[in-house]
């Protein structure tokens, strides 16, 4: 018997099986009361169990105690006890306008995956784009190029503000921009400007990909990517808007969107019951 | 070398030289220096014949690359570059080297290097290099009528392949043989970006997939990109392959499969080696504007 039928609380989980990461959000009640991210590893379906368990550890019920479970992420098909799956582009909306409701443009940008997408008021899709393709528009980009240079990546994206000077990077694809910042490196350009070429350069790719999706209203941005400041300032000034606003807790996005759509989903089946 | 420090994406330089071709005696010595994004040669010609030729890699430095590898080719012939009569630079560096006389695309001269070895009836040529990928169509004289390249993406070059050979701890010019050494094809892993491919290759290595297996459907997604290429700029035959990649038996065969016909291959009697038609064509494009030069003036 789930907690909601028992008029106990209502506990429903969002579970987003990202390229890299599995990232999980309970809601008890509809607010959030456990946040989990797990490495997504070569068995997505094993890690989504493992997060699942410490989520409900966290929360003090059993791993079969959640009364909704919504799947969404690239892997999302790996998670077997979803009640419900959800496109990331659905998930990703229906979180930023939780989020902020003033959000009109929605800006994801994952490991592997980024995606831009035009809502209205009430969080419908109005239009999106995606970037699965190419390395080069996703945070892998920035990893490589942190990894060539070997600086965290919390500090590429922090002395990329510090350059002063802009240089322009040839390179489009991630493993040709690899062996362009080895040879900036040995011509010794500054960390920092090769830092901030790199941002720029992916800034100019997500910005493309957020113009196809079309750019309008207050413009918001999740994923783990927005943890980049550097990349952040990058994209911010690459499209041209007054504010880019960074979620809070941005890698779950997805996972609160999806956490949220399984809170509805819970709720309509209640109703459901308590008319039967 | 430990396994740790083994550079799996290095290919071996070549050196070649004919022999009982006596340069001295010639009125005519010309040089076609091809400076990719990955490998240098150089090629020289004796009276429009094929003399000597040297492939190596480039450097950070595009003109030490140029001398070095012009260098190469020198060695032990006694000449030196007084002896060389006209230069012709090509390829991605070609305007960074240093005693060209002139420069001219590596399309032009993958086109004529692909005429001159194969003869007059080749009209599609596809260029694997290191960063780049393109399919030529030229005419019967070897003249370029039309092309389309990628040179954007690592997938489907030459240096994609040095990316898995890392990966996977396999010499780059061992792939070609081992993804034959297979029981079954597998499916091609991601054809768009060597990036995924590369994470893919190593998912399936942890499922428990053999190196072969995984070598195998690496070459077939480069395959499938390439042959993608051929697609859209249609395939006239006789269809020739030019480059490194020429070379590595996994991605040609399965090149021929998907676009169903088979390469001319390189006639048995010469030392001719794919990766040299870009050099061997700027050779052929000095040997003749010397000689233009000369008739010019003469009849002065």
């Amino acid at each position: 018997m789930r907690n909601a039928d028992k008029g106990l609380e209502m506990i429903v989980v969002g579970i987003d099986v990202g390229s890299k990461n599995i990232k999980i959000v309970a809601l008890r009640d509809g607010e959030v009361a456990a946040r989990v991210n797990v490495s997504s590893g070569f068995d997505q379906a094993e890690s989504a169990r493992v997060g699942l368990e410490k989520a409900a550890a966290e929360l003090g019920i059993g791993f079969d105690q959640f009364d909704f479970a919504v799947a969404t992420g690239v892997g999302r098909k790996a998670v077997a006890f979803a009640d419900h799956v959800l496109t990331e582009v659905a998930a990703d909306a229906r979180g930023a306008v939780e989020l902020d409701p003033e959000a009109r443009t929605v800006i994801d940008v994952g490991a592997d995956e980024a995606r831009a997408i035009r809502i209205d008021g009430g969080g419908k899709v109005l239009d999106f784009a995606v970037n699965e393709k190419c390395a080069a528009g996703a945070g892998a980009f920035v990893e490589a190029m942190s990894r060539a240079l070997e600086v965290s990546l919390e500090t590429f994206g922090e002395i990329s503000l510090e350059s002063t000077e802009s240089i322009p990077m040839n390179a489009q694809c991630t493993v040709f921009a690899e062996s362009e910042v080895v040879s900036l490196i040995h011509s010794n350009t500054a960390q920092k400007d090769i830092a901030r070429a790199v941002h720029d350069s992916m800034a100019g790719r997500v910005s493309a990909m957020v113009r196809r999706a079309g750019l309008h209203g207050v413009v918001v941005i999740g994923g783990g990517v927005a943890h980049n400041v550097g990349f952040v300032k990058a994209l911010k000034d690459t499209l041209d808007v007054a504010e880019l606003r960074v979620l809070p807790h941005p890698e779950y996005l997805g996972a609160l969107g999806a956490a949220l759509v399984a809170a509805d989903k819970a709720a309509e089946g209640a109703s459901i019951a308590d008319e039967a | 070398m430990t396994k740790e420090t083994q550079e799996f994406w290095r290919w071996s330089e070549k050196n070649w030289r004919a022999p009982g071709l006596d340069w001295r005696d010639a009125s005519v010595v010309a040089a076609g220096i091809d400076v990719g994004s990955v490998s240098s040669q150089a090629v020289i010609l004796v009276d429009g014949e094929l003399f000597a030729y040297h492939s190596t890699r480039t450097g950070s430095n595009s003109p030490d690359s140029a001398k070095r590898t012009l260098a190469g080719a020198m060695e032990g012939t006694g000449m030196t570059l007084d002896d060389v009569n006209h230069i012709v630079g090509t390829g991605y560096g070609r305007v960074n080297v240093p005693f060209a006389n002139r420069a001219i695309t590596e399309i032009a001269c993958h086109a004529r290097g692909a005429n001159f070895m194969i003869g007059p009836t080749v009209r599609t040529i596809l260029d694997m290099g290191g960063q780049d990928c393109k399919v030529i169509r030229c005419d019967e004289k070897g003249k370029v009528q039309n092309f389309i390249m990628n040179d954007k993406c690592a997938a489907g070059t030459g240096r994609g392949m040095e990316v898995i050979a890392d990966t996977l701890g396999v010499s780059v010019e061992d792939i070609g043989r081992r993804s034959f050494e297979i029981d079954e094809e597998p499916a091609p892993v991601s054809n768009v970006c060597t990036v995924f491919a590369k994470s893919e290759a190593t998912a399936l290595l942890k499922v428990g997939w053999s190196i072969n297996r995984v070598l195998a459907a690496y070459c077939a997604a480069m395959a499938e990109r390439v042959a993608g290429l051929i697609d859209r700029l249609g395939m006239e035959p006789d269809f020739f392959i030019t480059g490194g990649i020429a070379k590595n038996a996994g991605v040609v065969v399965r090149i021929e499969r998907l676009v169903g016909r088979r390469a001319v291959p390189l006639p048995e009697d010469t030392n001719f080696d794919p990766q040299i038609a870009g050099a061997l064509g700027a050779a052929l494009f000095a040997d003749a504007l010397y000689r233009k030069e000369q008739r010019v003036a003469a009849a002065r």
